[in-house]
């Protein structure tokens, strides 16, 4: 899937070599495959509905990737994405449960997973300390601090805004919520901002090479810093889309988020190592792992295989990522 | 192309001194890269830097460029105190450098390296406001100075790392010379080049001087830097040893100055104690 395959097309089929040259065919036809094994096995999983449910089902994940794929770009890692995430649940959901405005919570949520943004982009760029040891020590810090506050115990949030995003709309008979569309709006939106403006150039730059982005005049730890504080932005965006999902704060959500959103990432395409990839990848590699989990739990099997298999595959992906990219 | 005549630049008349280091020292721990050197370049001149490996050449270079900050010592330019925070300021400045291992991002393609922290927009709103690249004066403007360049290159939308050695090289000496308005720096620009390659890059250091800008060029090939230089500046142990006019001294003598098995006795610019 690397363009050393690519060559091997010759000129005879241009379009053909430019089709397999491509990053994200190879996680699309990865989707392919489960979709066909499981439309197969199970006729109700191309039903319109199950199609419709596993898109409102990857709504989390998948704006959750979106966020980690910035952060893998840069050749760094957020442990701490599911973390930030139900802090953002929480404090939206105590905050309007004691009476706020549920629009001001929200957006206190938002700013509050922000400013973990900004711990986290701070002490990288900043103390040059590892991505992996500070995500994980906000990990730590954040859900401690939430049981803490939220007494141990989930709660319910019935606030129509906060809501919301569980709304659906039809869309040529097909149903999707409003989370789905601001989730592919997002997509949409960091997209753009990757692949057509010098942040986005800066981004691939620092994961690549942070030395020569340095000695060119990047300004490399204010991009670190922004790439930290517009993915935790993200999160918190997330968290308004997993209250609509389920109209419950949970201190205990989401734990499988970390696994699912880098394998999503890491599926989709996007290196490790940095500096390669994209967000067209992430996508299909968010519905992947949508559809696997949809698929097994159609097929009645217990959501700790679901781990167990997704576990399986973000391995295999970073060890193609390893033989094709990593060696120097 | 350069124009290959013989100098006959008379707008700028050699002499006036552009930048200048006086007592920089460098320690990296325990090791002193720089110890105490100086440092001239004057107006529209071509200088060689010539040491040993470990002299400190690059130490030195990284050290005008803004890419380290060196523990003590002055740098001026045009007369100037400056203080460089970092390559950005050194670039604004209009000083361009090839680093020795090229700072280019190898998975970026080859418009992108040349443009890499110099983006163009494009313009009106689009630019402006969305903030979005003009991709495709970038590639045109990379298509036309690279055919300058003469090199022979895939696509200018390969990525960097599929290109040879050489090309690598040639990409990040046309980055130089695209962007350099004051001076530009080049660390070993030749060191992965054929005799071909290496034959354009010194044109293109003609070239740039032809445009009144001074050239500071780092290297080990001894008959290049006599084909091309006005002054060899000697570096040995992280000091200069000696600055000499190819005119007046041998190959010889600069490689003795060189290894320390001569001295340099008569000042070798008014300012050298
Ligand atoms: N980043 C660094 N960390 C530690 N020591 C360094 C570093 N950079 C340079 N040095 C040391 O400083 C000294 C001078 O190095 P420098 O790279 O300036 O030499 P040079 O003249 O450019 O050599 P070459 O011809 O091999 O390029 C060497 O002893 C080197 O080991
Ligand atoms: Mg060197």
């Amino acid at each position: 899937m690397n363009s050393a395959s690519a060559l091997s097309f010759g000129r005879t089929s241009r379009i053909a070599a430019k089709f397999v040259g491509t990053p994200s065919v190879g996680p699309l036809l990865v989707l392919l495959a489960f979709g066909v094994i499981f439309s197969l096995t199970n006729p109700r999983f191309l039903a319109t509905q199950n199609l419709s449910i596993i898109l409102q089902q990857t709504v989390i994940i998948g704006t959750l990737a979106i966020g980690q794929t910035l952060i893998i770009l840069t050749a760094g890692i957020d442990l701490a994405v599911g973390a930030i995430c139900v802090l953002g649940t929480i404090l939206a959901g105590k905050l309007a449960n004691s009476g706020y405005d549920p629009v001001a919570a929200m957006v206190l949520a938002v700013l509050a997973c922000s400013a973990a943004g900004v711990a986290a982009g701070s002490l990288i760029s900043g103390l040059r300390l590892p991505p992996f040891i500070v995500t994980l020590g906000i990990l730590g810090i954040i859900t401690a601090a939430l049981r803490l506050i939220s007494a141990g115990g989930a709660f319910s949030v019935t606030d129509e805004f906060l809501g919301w995003t569980g709304n659906t709309v039809r869309l040529n008979g097909f149903i999707v919520t409003y989370g789905v569309i601001i989730m592919l709006l997002l997509y949409g939106m960091v997209w753009f901002l990757l692949n057509q403006t010098q942040w986005g150039r800066h981004v691939y730059a620092v994961g690549n090479n942070p030395e020569a982005a340095r000695l060119v005049g990047i300004p490399v730890g204010r991009l670190l810093l922004s790439v930290y504080v517009l993915a935790a932005f993200i999160y918190g965006i997330a968290a308004w889309l997993a209250l609509g999902r389920i109209p419950n704060a949970d201190p205990n959500a989401l734990q499988t988020a970390n696994l699912d959103s880098i394998t999503a990432v890491v599926i989709g395409g996007t290196s490790l190592f940095g500096g390669r990839g994209g967000l067209i990848g992430t996508l299909i590699g968010a519905l992947i792992v949508g559809v696997l989990r949809n698929g097994l739990t159609l097929a009645g099997i217990d959501p700790l295989w679901q781990d167990l298999i997704t576990g399986i595959l973000v391995i295999v992906a970073v060890a193609l990522d390893q033989l094709t990219r990593g060696r120097r | 192309m350069a124009p290959v005549e013989p100098r006959v630049q008379a707008a700028t008349t050699p002499g006036g001194v552009i930048l200048e280091a006086r007592n920089l020292v460098k320690h990296y721990g325990h090791v002193t890269a720089l110890d105490g050197v100086d440092f001239e370049l004057r107006s529209g001149e071509i200088l060689a830097v010539v040491g040993d490996n470990g002299a400190g050449k690059s130490s030195l270079i990284k050290a005008l460029t803004g890419a380290i900050v060196p523990d003590s010592g002055d740098i001026l330019l045009d007369g100037q105190p400056i203080h460089f925070k970092g390559p950005l300021d050194a670039r604004k400045l209009g000083i361009e450098t090839v680093y020795q291992d090229l700072a280019v991002a190898a998975a970026l393609d080859i418009a992108s390296n040349l443009f890499l922290g110099r983006e163009r927009r494009r313009p009106g709103f689009l630019g402006d406001v969305l903030r979005m690249l003009d991709k495709k004066g970038m590639r045109a403007e990379a298509e036309r100075s690279m055919a300058e360049l003469k090199f022979h290159l895939p696509s200018i939308g390969s990525a960097v790392e599929s290109l040879s050695g050489g090309q690598r090289q040639g990409v990040a000496v046309a980055r130089a010379a695209l962007f350099a308005k004051k001076l530009a720096i080049m660390d070993e620009p030749t060191a992965a080049l054929g005799v071909r390659e290496t034959g354009q890059v010194l044109d293109l250091i003609r070239a740039i001087r032809q445009r009144g800008l001074p050239v500071v060029l780092i290297s080990h090939n001894m008959p290049n830097v006599f084909e091309i230089a006005d002054r060899i500046h000697i570096m040995r142990l992280g000091r200069r040893a000696a600055v000499v006019s190819p005119k007046t001294h041998t190959m010889a003598d600069v490689v003795a100055i060189m290894t320390g098995a001569a001295k340099f006795e008569e000042a070798a610019s008014p300012q050298a104690g």
